[in-house]
């Protein structure tokens, strides 16, 4: 496979950076760590041959069984992984990054797990985080206006997440 | 951001420096295509500044996926961009072919193309008829939707439904064609071939329409790029990028054995494709690219639409004739609760108003862990606020418009 | 009329003014049909026009197959809403700003001649009077705006106001040509002029003119806020514009008003260039005289048999007239998209003017330079012309010797509002001496 060449290019100039690589799975993948995660993106951005010039989608997936006896049955931590998906307009090429991260930053404090943005490598990124920070709850450091996208500007919690209840009520209509 | 640009030679120039005005465009207005609110800042006429707010229509479909089974999922992919429905459940069951490696058999691929083709020709008659409305041409809205009427009677024929169909489910179609249906849908190909001049006499090549769309919402090829836009807004600003040739190849292989043309201007003559012109030997003419309009301005995206429309005749007439040619299964849909194995897929479909991408990820479960929809007008909006920066506010409605978006893809 | 109730029931006494009072009102009563049941009629028009170009048939089902009485069922609709204000709305503006447009608009046909004599009030500067009441109009329309409390309307309100404004100034150049060629400003001598055959119409006079008459027409839709030029009411960018907020009644005033001033720039126009009262071929004329000439009268003050068939006849002609300059401008709002606000300026000083600048330079100098027309108008004066009805009126009262009419006029004509009239023929019969 091609990605072959770039999965060795990548190594060699991330090292630590990539923490594995898939090729075998139906989307190959290559999973970087989150403070390697800009100067990967960029490198895949410019470098010759792959120009990675657009971010199609960005998904965050919570890994999380809130029902103990499935939980005990996996072999994962509860954790989030951000998956970016990419594509070149020039190569016609495309890839899969990813990036696992912990579920909160300080549980007790409802602080949200924090990754770099990439909005400076794709400016369609500033939408697809928005919409990963309003509903799975990832706080993107050096995004320009994080704020909710499709759920109002007041909603409280994160639908998207696995352990999420609907609000009793929302500004006096009926939730659950 | 400039609040009034005074270089740009659109502009009036003012003596009388006014305060600027905030308004609300939507989310109930004739012309945002569905409840979006645009916030703009405005000084006079001259808008500095607009702000797209979204989510009016939000239904949480991505969550819901987490609870359905893969055919179940089905009726909430046409309920996303719910004019071109047919290409939202191809995406959906082809995402999902890809991850249980399931094929269709022939029939059913050709059957998946002659009926995705023709709800793209329906898509396109509904973003032309609608942008002549928003711009004050009443008429071409009822022709449009006159010859759309045609297609959905025989979506209706299909499987019963006139727009939220829930026909092509993975594993092939829900039901096969009926009988004589073919003979139909070429009688209507032929006469639409006849009208389509019609919507160019009174659209493409109006003086006060040219007015309008030249030169308005200029989009260069590296900032459409960059900002995630795709299908014709892409290609209306020259970028040759269609995903039917240079997509996934189980998306290409229903278009393998085709002849059809992807519709961008070449980068040097600036010219479109013509090949139709000799296919279509009756004489009608494709009018020419005004001299006023630059590559990438609302014009130029209509333009594509327009000639889109013609491709997909093309693409309809041939699978009509492979279609009947074949014989064998349209596909049988996979089971209700059919498992679906460990592990993840993301695929991409050229839908009428861009990439359209659904990506799911399993667990083994018949329920899938996580649904994901990649909505393509969700990136194509994101493109207004800088290109609605210095514009009169009659030019928002033609930009936004010229974009085609559907606020049931965006929200999902 | 006035001196038809003055000599019979009041007398010339002090009870004389309620004769014209009545005489006023019943104009008034008039007009208003004219422009409430044109209203009506060019609704009905419009919807089936515009049903017939977007290929299906519009109404259909109130008052038998074609749907005449839809629009009336329509107005029995609005008058029965809900009478709302909004909120933030100036009260007394909000209220007051869709009488203020009606009024314009029916005020201005007031001095509108509909066939020779058959005019609410003869005035004798018609074309300056009926420019200057439609510009009121835009009154109305900024009030509305304004007083509605919301910023589309506003937005609304201010590009109409811009718009109207500046199409006043080509709509002025376009009319002055006519007016020059007939050496008058009264509408109803300008429509006499052009008795006779087709060759007869001021549009067919030199070619400056015919494009002035295209001009005019571009303008007075621009003026009236028709299609293409209706950014005030513009429905997909600012919902409806200047009366977003107006439903019921008020609406309909409005709607009222914009098709009374439609015809009346349709009217104008056929007055000024296409003949008026007068048909292409003269069958007016040639009824009146087998019905025994239009001279004399029936009965005390009635006009005669053949007078009365040729103001008929006229009164049909200008209708039917108007009624298809109200067509082509309802085709023309079927068909194309609308034009944004820096091209309707556009178009207004870097096109209507200039072209409206030069044609009325080439007319000028066309007859300046005596260069041939298909019309006689050089050798008719205009004073045979001017105001038939009252010189037809005139000559049955008159005694033989043409110099002894300045007096005999006088005592022959009781009502005031020919004085002025009068007093104009009187000064230029003594210039022309012992004309007619």
């Amino acid at each position: 496979m091609s990605e072959i060449a770039l999965v060795t290019q990548l190594k060699d100039k991330f090292g630590d950076g990539i923490v594995t690589v898939e090729l075998a799975a139906i989307d190959a993948w290559v999973e970087v760590t989150a403070s390697a995660l800009i100067d990967v993106c960029e490198f895949l951005r410019d470098v010759e041959d792959y120009h990675y010039d657009m971010c199609n989608c960005i998904t965050a997936i919570d890994y999380l069984h809130t029902d103990p006896k499935k939980a005990e049955k996996v072999d994962w931590a509860p954790h989030i992984e951000l998956v970016y998906h990419l594509s070149s307009i020039a190569t016609k090429k495309t890839l899969v990054i990813k990036v696992k991260i912990p579920r909160w930053k300080d549980e007790a404090a409802q602080q949200l797990p924090e990754i770099p943005s990439v909005a400076g490598v794709w400016t369609t990124a500033i939408w697809h985080e928005r919409e990963v920070y309003d509903l799975s709850g990832v706080n993107f450091i050096g995004h320009p206006e994080l704020k909710r996208i499709l759920c109002p500007d007041d909603w409280e919690g994160y639908p998207l997440r696995k352990d999420y209840e609907m609000p009793l009520e929302y500004h006096g209509m009926r939730g659950r | 951001m400039s609040a009034t640009n005074i270089d740009d030679p659109r502009v009036i120039e003012f003596d009388v420096r006014t305060d600027e005005m905030i308004i609300n465009m939507g989310p109930q207005h004739p012309s945002t295509h569905g409840v979006l609110r645009l916030a703009l800042r405005t000084d006079g006429e001259i808008v500095s500044d607009l702000e797209p707010h979204i989510g009016y229509l939000h239904r949480c479909a991505e969550k819901i996926g987490e609870n359905l089974t893969a055919r179940q999922f089905v009726p909430y992919t046409d309920r996303m961009d719910y004019l071109a429905a047919m290409n939202m459940n191809l995406g959906w069951a082809l995402t999902i072919e890809k991850l249980l490696d399931h094929d269709v058999p022939e029939k059913g691929r050709h059957l998946r193309v002659l009926i995705c083709e023709m709800n793209r020709i329906a898509s396109h008659l509904v973003a032309m008829g609608t942008y002549g409305l928003d711009l004050g041409a009443f008429s071409p809205f009822l022709y449009a939707f006159r010859e759309r009427e045609r297609i959905l009677d025989l979506f209706e024929k299909t499987c019963g439904a006139r727009l939220t169909y829930s026909y092509i489910a993975p594993g092939g179609a829900t039901a096969d064609l009926p009988v004589g249906w073919t003979a139909e849908c070429s009688k209507f190909i032929n006469q639409f071939k006849k009208v389509i001049p019609e919507f160019h006499t009174l659209l493409t090549t109006n003086a006060i329409f040219i007015a309008r769309t030249t030169g308005v919402g200029i989009l260069s090829p590296r900032m459409a790029i960059d900002y995630g836009c795709t299908g014709p807004v892409l290609r209306g600003s020259g970028v040759y990028h269609d995903l039917r040739f240079h997509g996934e190849e189980r998306y290409t292989e229903l278009y393998d054995g085709y002849e059809f043309d992807v519709i961008c201007a070449d980068s040097e003559t600036g010219k479109y494709p013509s090949s139709h012109q000799e296919v279509y030997k009756d004489g009608l003419e494709y009018p020419d690219v005004p001299s006023d309009a630059i590559l990438g301005d609302c014009w130029h995206r209509f333009y594509v639409r327009m000639l889109e429309v013609v491709q997909s005749v093309r693409l309809v007439e041939q699978s009509i004739v492979k279609y009947d040619a074949c014989s064998g299964s349209h596909g049988e849909p996979i089971k209700l609760t059919q498992k679906l194995p460990v592990g993840e897929a993301y695929l991409e479909t050229e839908a009428p108003r861009g990439q359209m991408g659904f990506y799911v990820v399993s667990d083994g479960q018949s329920n899938p862990w996580r649904v994901r929809a990649r909505s393509s007008c969700f990136s194509n909006l994101y493109v207004t606020a800088p290109l609605c920066r210095g514009v009169l506010l009659a030019d928002v409605p033609a930009v936004v418009g010229s974009l085609d978006v559907v606020m049931g893809e965006i929200d999902r | 009329m006035a001196e038809f109730f003055n000599e019979y029931i009041f007398g010339d006494g002090p009870w004389s003014w309620l004769g014209y009072v009545i005489a006023a009102l019943i104009a008034c009563i008039l007009i208003i049909h004219v422009v409430a049941v044109g209203a009506m009629g060019f609704i009905w028009l419009e919807r089936k026009v515009a049903g017939r170009i977007q290929d299906r048939l519009g109404p259909t089902r109130v008052g038998g197959k074609f749907g005449w009485l839809q629009t009336l069922a329509d107005g029995i609709k609005l008058i029965a809403k809900e009478d709302l204000t909004p909120d933030v709305a100036d009260r007394f503006l909000f209220k007051i700003a869709p009488y203020v447009a009606f009024a314009a608009s029916f005020s201005a046909f007031i001095a509108l001649p509909f066939a020779d004599g058959v005019v609410a009030n003869h005035v004798n500067t018609a074309v300056f009077f009926v420019l200057a009441v439609l510009g009121l109009e835009v009154f109305g329309v900024i009030l509305a705006g304004y007083g509605s409390g919301s910023k589309w309307s506003l937005f609304g309100a201010m590009r109409e106001a811009a718009q109207v404004v500046s199409y006043e100034v080509p709509l002025g150049m376009c009319v002055v040509v006519p007016v020059f060629l007939c050496g008058t400003m009264n509408l109803t001598t300008i429509g006499n002029m052009q008795e006779g055959f087709i060759t007869n119409w001021l549009v067919f006079n030199d070619p400056f003119t015919f494009v002035i008459a295209i001009v005019y027409f571009t303008c007075a839709t621009a003026s009236v806020n028709r299609a293409p030029f209706d950014l005030a009411e513009a429905e997909s960018e600012l919902v409806a514009g200047f009366h977003t907020e107006y439903s019921g009644l008020r609406w309909s005033l409005f709607f009222m008003a914009e098709y009374g001033s439609m015809f009346l720039v349709s009217g104008l126009a056929v007055i000024l260039f296409f003949g008026g009262s007068n048909g292409p071929i003269p069958v007016g004329d040639w009824l009146a005289n087998l019905l025994g000439g239009v001279e004399g009268s029936i009965g005390a003050n009635l006009p005669s048999l053949g007078a009365i068939t040729v103001g008929v006849i006229g009164v049909a002609n200008f209708i039917f007239k108007g009624a298809i300059g109200v067509t082509v401008m309802i085709w023309i709002r079927w068909t194309f998209p609308r034009l944004r606000i820096d091209q309707v300026m556009a178009m207004c000083l870097k096109y209507c003017v200039p072209i409206a600048a030069f044609c009325f330079v080439g007319a000028v100098g066309w007859e300046v330079l005596d260069l041939p027309t298909p019309n006689n108008l050089d050798e008719k004066s205009r004073y045979e012309y001017h105001e038939k009805w009252s010189q037809e009126y005139l000559k049955t009262q008159r005694e033989s010797v043409p110099t002894e009419n300045d007096t005999h006029v006088q005592q022959a004509v009781p009502a005031e509002a020919i004085v002025t009239t009068v007093a104009v023929s009187q000064s230029d019969l003594d210039v022309n001496g012992g004309k007619q």
